[in-house]
């Protein structure tokens, strides 16, 4: 069964009915569009149910040639990062199109774009081959620009048009990369190949290797974004519409992590131990600066989207400690900062949906009138203050032990993150619902069982985590604990990689017959 | 009696079928005044036709390398780019008559003049002489010329004139690099210059100097930066129908002969080419990416992406040999349907002739008319590189192809470009997505709701589409075609 395929590109079968369905009411294009999603919501936990938790390298793995004339093939598969990042984006997206269930206007328009958009983010995770990677992230930029310049609020041209250019920039880096690592491949292999797989085995000179690991790492900060290339992301998340935040703040951030991940740390090892430091250092300063920042805003969507540039710090931090707990407590960031800043901006949502407002000092006291929302966003604050008990305490001790570990002044540096995070988050819960409630918000309206079908699931996935992360981690850390040893297999210094380390690292691994000589069967 | 060797006139059938199709069209317009445009349009795709079906007979082609003297060359290259020309005849045709129809100024010349103008097009892609090259250049700038000045506009005459003055400068340049290749080799013929050229390590001076003026003379009709100043004001006076043949078939074909001059002729020159190419590519990408941002006329805009566009396939050439060829024919094959396509959008938004091509009357397109705004966003996503459209593998392949040859800085400058034309691109797509029509005491112009030009362009978008998900198979052939061998 070629799961991942389905699980890519089940969401475009929704797309013809409807365009061709041109008498269909706005509820029945909702309506199509939610089941198209919710059916692929059981393709990803159908995923999440064959893929082995014990083992480190790709499974589900599926190829065919696409364009042999240049070396891209079609070519998916799933590990221990990916397989998280793949559930928690089919998890999100039906979640995020309820919370979006009363958008009047252009609503065909919508649906399209956001069914697009799942599979774009999909695939992007699910690819192992570079070009391939780089097409659906590329892809990506289409329907965003459109979902955050249509339908957002306030600036939401400046906005669009400013995330699509710094995204172009940074990929464009990437494009050359990618392109130069082909032209090695064709070089070595006497064939070129985008393939992942066997871009590992290259051998690459040192400053080759770090101009590489350079050209990737900016391409992909952009994404994260890591101070200073963080700007374009509180815009873009304040005035995207709910589920474009959602899908940004969720699942877009995620794409710079998981590829450093992937590619960085797959493809230059030694580059990364060299660059590791200077890196965590660029994190810590995220941290830092995101909570400064986002204590300052009186707007509550910037706020959180501030705060995502600090916990963004986190998630870096922990991969470049080069440590599997650092590692592992990195990709449960990634899915932890999914849900609980999801989680926010949701409610902000369904706040706005009421009150038209985001200025906190306008919104004070409407906790009174809503119990309900106030409480969905308390859990969401909690969770993403980082208490015990809910997801994200789990994956910041992770973190915070890798980088002990790695460089205890860093760790110590970044855990005044998490206590400036409490700070603001709860500020702003205070801000935002308590105090005195005003005149015009006295009849408001509590959460509508919409609402709640929306918040109670993310809500349910936080608790589970926080108290039994296990068959989270059982799932990572193999993956880890793989990755971490293939770079520290690689010393400082060492040029030109011994093709074929990896492929020993991970011997359930063979390159595919007949296309080129591997190297490893060479040095044999 | 003087014994005449036997002529295969076989390879040169699609030329012969595209100005035969001209002569009939001009004699029946002449004497048939009252014959109807549709009769010659019919007769002018039926030329067409016959062209193409010619120009495939000519794929398994069996017979010497060149004909007629070693004038002309017989090749796959030749047929690849010879239906490109074809298809973009056509869709030209389709979408000119349908333009002077509704503007009022059909009159016969126009078929005639396209149908020669592709013939100097399809035989410039084969010419293996410089002075076939020339007269073919001439065949069809002489008649571009006709057709920019063809509307009874101000602004379309003066194109026509600042065109052909221009122009005729830049065939002086030309001119004198034949001259000059003469000079260095004794002959014009690609194939006995490049033999003479091949291992000759001194002497070679009076080659760069013929080098440089052919260059200039390509670089012209290509309209790669610094020589493409005519392009913004030649593409905005042109009817918007020619406008969109003009910048989708003279790149064809002016690139299909730069490349065989290139790869064929200087080959042994390789060296010496290849840094003249790069910085025009170079400088092409640079000033078509920046000074496009500060167009406000979407035709005038359409035309500085062309120029930039122009640097992206040099960037392709810069690799010399099939893979740069390949890779170049692709992205002139892609630039094609995008660009022809967006020119066509652009003429039904005008409605009738040339009004409303300011950017301004793009605002709310997508809620005049959703399937317009739709399928120019196709093209100018495409256009930016953006996948899953053509433009992103075609951007892929020449990049691909510089960064092979070692060029990986042009590549690292034309990705950058390509960042910074994705903001006039989008500019567009904002104004038609997210911005409401201005009326100032305007009345909302009402799209042209005619469906056969719609349906061509549709028809471009979904090559476009296409091309961007399945373009193996063209690779594949294109790879095979972008062997030159003499």
């Amino acid at each position: 069964m070629p799961w991942l395929t389905l699980l890519v590109f089940l969401p475009l079968a929704g797309i013809p009915p409807l365009l061709l369905w041109r008498r269909a009411t706005d509820a029945q294009a909702k309506a199509l569009t939610l089941g198209v999603m919710l059916a692929d919501l059981g393709v990803a936990l159908a995923v999440l149910a064959v893929f082995d938790e014990g083992r480190a390298g790709y499974q589900l793995v599926e190829r065919a040639p696409w364009v042999r004339q240049i070396g891209l093939s079609y070519l998916v598969g799933v590990d221990g990062f990916s397989i998280w990042l793949v559930v928690l984006t089919a998890f999100m997206f039906p979640i995020a199109l309820l919370a979006e269930w009363d958008l009047g206007y252009r609503v065909r328009m919508f649906m399209v774009l956001s069914l697009l958009l799942e599979t774009v983010v999909l695939g992007s995770f699910v690819a192992l081959d570079l070009l391939l990677f780089f097409l659906f992230f590329e892809a990506l930029l289409a329907p965003m620009f459109l979902l955050i310049g249509v339908w957002g609020s306030g600036r939401r041209v400046y906005a669009s048009v400013k995330f699509t250019l710094y995204t172009m920039l940074g990929s464009a880096f990437i494009l050359v990369a990618i392109l130069y690592l082909w032209f090695q491949t064709s070089r070595q292999f006497g064939e070129g190949s985008f393939d992942l797989r066997q871009m590992e085995q290259l051998s690459l000179g040192l400053a080759e290797q770090r101009w590489l690991f350079l050209a990737f790492f900016v391409g992909l900060a952009v994404k994260v974004p890591i101070f200073p290339l963080h700007t374009w992301l509180p815009d873009a998340h304040t005035e995207a519409p709910t589920k474009g935040s959602v899908v940004l703040a969720a699942l877009l951030l995620k794409a710079g992590p998981y590829g450093m991940l992937r590619f960085n740390l797959d493809l230059f090892p030694e580059a990364a131990r060299v660059f590791a430091e200077e890196i965590g250092v660029l994190a810590v300063i995220g941290i830092v600066y995101g909570a400064i920042v986002a204590m300052m805003q009186t707007d509550v969507k910037r706020l959180v989207a501030y705060s995502s540039v600090s916990h963004m710090g986190f998630v870096i931090l922990g991969i470049f400690t080069l440590t599997p707990e650092g590692m592992s407590g990195a990709v449960m960031q990634m899915l932890n900062h999914g849900l609980s800043t999801g989680l926010l901006f949701l409610v902000i949502g369904m706040v706005y949906a009421r009150t038209h407002t985001r200025e906190m000092d306008r919104l004070g006291g409407v906790g009174q009138v809503t119990p309900l929302l106030a409480g969905a966003f308390l859990v969401a604050t909690l969770s993403s203050i980082g208490l015990p008990g809910l997801n994200n305490f789990v994956g910041e001790f992770l973190v915070i032990l890798g980088a002990f570990r790695a460089q205890p002044w860093l760790a110590a540096a970044a855990v005044t993150g998490i206590v400036l995070g409490a700070i603001y988050m709860l500020w702003a819960y205070q801000r935002t619902f308590h105090g005195p409630v005003a005149e015009r918000f006295r009849d408001l309206r509590d959460l509508a069982p919409r609402e709640l079908a929306v918040a109670l699931p993310v809500v349910a996935a936080m608790l589970a985590i926080g108290v039994y992360p296990r068959p989270v981690l059982d799932r990572i850390n193999p993956t880890s604990e793989g990755v971490v040893r293939w770079v520290r297999s690689v010393e400082v210094g060492q040029a030109g990689l011994p093709g074929g380390i990896r492929a020993r690292l991970q011997p359930e691994y063979r390159p595919p017959a007949g296309l080129h000589p591997s190297p490893g069967e060479e040095a044999s | 009696m003087i014994p005449t060797p036997p002529v295969d006139l076989r390879p040169v059938g699609p030329e012969l079928a595209l100005a035969g199709t001209g002569i009939v069209v001009l004699l029946a317009g002449a004497f048939l005044p009252r014959i109807r445009p549709a009769v010659l349009l019919g007769v002018s795709l039926a030329g067409l036709a016959v062209a193409a079906l010619a120009s495939l007979s000519l794929w398994g082609w069996e017979g010497p390398l060149t004909v007629l003297g070693g004038s002309v060359a017989v090749d796959r290259f030749g047929v690849v780019v010879r239906l490109t020309l074809v298809a973009t005849g056509a869709v030209g045709l389709l979408l000119g008559h349908h333009y002077l129809q509704r503007s009022g100024e059909g009159r016969f010349e126009f078929y005639a003049l396209l149908s020669f103008a592709t013939f100097g097009m399809t035989l410039i892609a084969v010419a293996a002489d410089l002075i076939v090259v020339f007269l073919a250049l001439e065949v069809l700038s002489l008649s571009l010329y006709v057709l920019t000045g063809f509307s009874r506009r101000v602004g379309s005459a003066e194109a026509a004139v600042k065109y052909f003055l221009l122009g005729a400068f830049s065939s002086a340049f030309f001119l004198f690099g034949v001259a000059m290749a003469y000079g260095a080799t004794g002959s014009t013929k690609l194939g006995t210059i490049a033999r003479a050229l091949a291992g000759r390590t001194e002497g070679t001076e009076l080659a760069v100097v013929a080098l440089g003026l052919l260059a200039v003379g390509f670089a012209f009709k290509v309209s790669a930066a610094p020589f493409h100043t005519w392009t913004p004001d030649v593409y905005q006076g042109a009817p918007t129908a020619v406008t969109a043949f003009m910048s989708a078939a003279t790149k064809v074909a002016a690139f299909a002969a730069l490349m065989r001059v290139l790869n064929v002729a200087l080959q042994p020159l390789a060296w010496e080419w290849r840094p003249v190419i790069w910085a025009l590519a170079a400088i092409s990408v640079a000033v078509g990416s920046v000074l496009a941002i500060a167009q406000s006329d979407v035709k005038r805009l359409l035309a500085y992406s062309s120029v930039a566009h122009a640097g992206f396939v040099l960037t392709g050439l810069v690799a010399a040999g099939q893979d740069g060829i390949a890779a170049g024919l692709f992205y002139l094959v892609a630039y094609a349907a995008m660009v022809l396509g967006a020119f066509g959008v652009v003429m039904l938004v005008s409605s009738r002739g040339e009004r409303h091509t300011d950017l301004a009357s793009y605002a709310g397109l997508s809620r005049r008319s959703p399937l317009l705004a739709g399928l120019l966003a196709v093209f100018l996503f495409s256009l930016a590189g953006i996948p899953p459209a053509a433009g992103f593998v075609a951007k892929v392949g020449v990049f691909r192809a510089a960064v092979d040859a070692g060029a990986w800085p042009l590549a690292l400058i034309g990705v950058v470009g390509s960042v910074v034309a994705a903001f006039y691109y989008l500019r567009v797509v904002v104004l038609m997505f997210m911005e409401e029509p201005s009326e100032q005491g305007r009345v909302p112009v009402e799209p042209d709701p005619t469906a056969m030009p719609r349906v061509v362009v549709a028809v471009l978008a979904a090559v476009t589409l296409v091309l961007g998900v399945f373009p193996g198979p063209l690779i594949g052939l294109l790879q095979g075609a972008g062997v030159l061998r003499w």
